[in-house]
């Protein structure tokens, strides 16, 4: 039963990892805009 | 086309709650496995979804040697990054749901050992694209793309011959499915599909940008030099 | 036509004098694969029955490993030279370049291959209970699977990052059906216990798909700049 939950929290933890790199990117791209703005 | 964006988005967070509710509480309980057999609802549905991404990665890279085109190029490097995600899924569940099943976490069967192979090669192809100096990645990766398509059915019946002389265990195996599973399936494959679009649309939005930025960098750095 | 086949012979002859003059690949991929092969007998330690059935799979993953060492060492020689410049200017055909160096790697390959067997035949006592004469067919056609497609990814990691370990990165995933097939073949034929026609000829299919699509995309990535 244990292995049923585990795998669905796996998927959901692969999904929200892919999507916090690709925040940490923008974040880090929009301070980039910004440095060029200056 | 920004308003859509929220819009998918609630639909798709919709879709995923009832898929899941759907999975875990609705669907009939399997005779021989349990309710451990309810992974297959998110095994599978990532599976259909991370081939459609190489798919759609194969037919980039190809537009991208013929056209040119760069928003071709950066479909491309989306769809395989998404593509892996979703492999990657694949591949951590298929195990956790052979253990309990058949006692066993891996067997180099058909679906797990193509699956495996899918990953490795799309991996390497994200290696060569990180690893690869700007001009030339989008050429490179197009025919590394096009070397892996053309090598996914060669996979497919080296296994499936390995498999013929060398029988084990088939994991998940054939019969029919129960019509009722069938409709969880395609309804946890239908919000994974518009998960992965929004995934997919936000990404390519990124790698936009990225480029412009850095085409902008460049050009920075190019009027710097120029002698005052 | 023509021109094609007088630049491939030519600049394989070149290569092949070169090799012979300094001897540069040949002994460190001769090296390399007596060092595989004997930490594989101290590792595995197999009886003459076991050898049988591990000894295809063994053979040719040295085989891999010096290949990859070869393979590496290709286009280092033109890099160097700035030749591979010279070709992008020229009218010549890309392909010719591709093929003496595919055909170049293919005999070097070869000829390793060559001195090891003899070795491997005596480290595990292995003798064919099977068709013996599909051993060579089955040698060419996987040595060309991997040096193919070798060449290829070898010329693709040339200007990246970390070069060397690029090239195995791109080969390995891909080659594993021929892998497969080259391994299971041999080991059919060692054990005699089944056929190795379907193996046999998966290599043709692997060899024919790839062999066009490098000498169609050659070109391509020659050029990418």
């Amino acid at each position: 039963m244990n292995f049923l939950y585990t795998a669905y929290a796996a998927a959901w933890i692969i999904h929200l990892v892919y999507v916090a790199h690709l925040v940490r990117r923008y974040v880090r791209l929009r301070k980039e805009i910004e440095e060029l703005g200056k | 086309m920004k308003r859509a964006f929220p819009i998918l988005a609630i639909l798709t967070a919709g879709l995923l709650s009832y898929g899941l509710y759907e999975a875990l509480v609705a669907a009939p309980t399997d005779q021989l496995q349990g309710n451990v057999y309810r992974i297959i609802y998110y095994h599978v549905p990532s599976a259909w979804t991370a081939f459609l991404m190489f798919l759609i990665n194969f037919v980039a890279s190809v537009t991208y040697l013929i056209r040119r085109n760069v928003k071709a190029d950066a479909i491309a490097v989306v769809t395989a990054e998404v593509g892996v995600v979703y492999c990657t899924i694949v591949l951590v569940t298929g195990p956790l749901w052979a253990r309990p099943v058949w006692g066993i976490w891996w067997t180099w069967d058909m679906r797990l050992t193509s699956t495996l192979v899918l990953w490795l090669i799309y991996v390497s192809y994200l290696f060569l694209r990180k690893f690869s100096s700007g001009s030339q990645t989008p050429v490179l990766a197009a025919a590394l793309a096009i070397f892996g398509a053309l090598d996914v059915p060669l996979v497919y019946f080296s296994i499936w011959f390995f498999r013929t002389q060398h029988p084990q265990p088939v994991i998940g195996g054939g019969g029919s499915i129960d019509p009722r599973m069938l409709h969880v399936m395609l309804l946890n494959w239908a919000a994974f599909l518009c998960f992965a679009g929004l995934v997919c649309w936000s990404r390519y939005r990124l790698e936009i940008l990225q480029r412009e930025v850095e085409e902008t960098q460049a050009l920075e750095a190019l009027l710097d030099r120029r002698p005052q | 036509m023509i021109s094609l086949s007088s630049i491939t012979r030519a600049t394989l002859a070149k290569d092949l004098r070169l090799e012979w003059r300094s001897k540069d690949a040949i002994n460190s991929m001769l090296f390399f694969s007596l060092l595989v092969v004997v930490i594989f007998s101290f590792v595995f330690n197999p009886t003459a029955e076991e050898s049988r059935r591990i000894a295809g799979g063994l053979i040719w993953v040295a085989f891999l490993f010096a290949a990859v060492v070869a393979l590496n060492q290709t286009w280092a020689r033109e890099l160097r030279n700035q030749v591979l410049d010279a070709y992008r200017i020229s009218p010549a055909p890309a392909n010719a370049l591709f093929l003496a160096k595919a055909l170049g790697n293919f005999i070097f390959v070869s000829v390793l291959e060559a001195l090891m067997t003899p070795l491997f035949i005596v480290f595990y006592t292995l003798r064919a209970l099977g068709p013996a004469y599909q051993l060579p067919i089955v040698a060419v056609l996987g040595t060309w699977a991997l040096v193919v497609n070798g060449t290829f990814f070898a010329a693709m990691s040339l200007r990246t990052r970390a070069r060397e370990i690029m090239l195995p990165l791109l080969l390995f995933p891909i080659s594993i059906p021929a892998l497969t097939g080259m391994v299971e073949a041999t080991s059919a034929i060692l054990t005699g216990e089944y056929s190795a026609r379907f193996w046999i000829a998966l290599l043709v299919a692997y060899d024919v798909v790839f062999t066009i699509a490098c000498l169609l995309l050659f070109e391509t990535v020659l050029h990418a700049e």
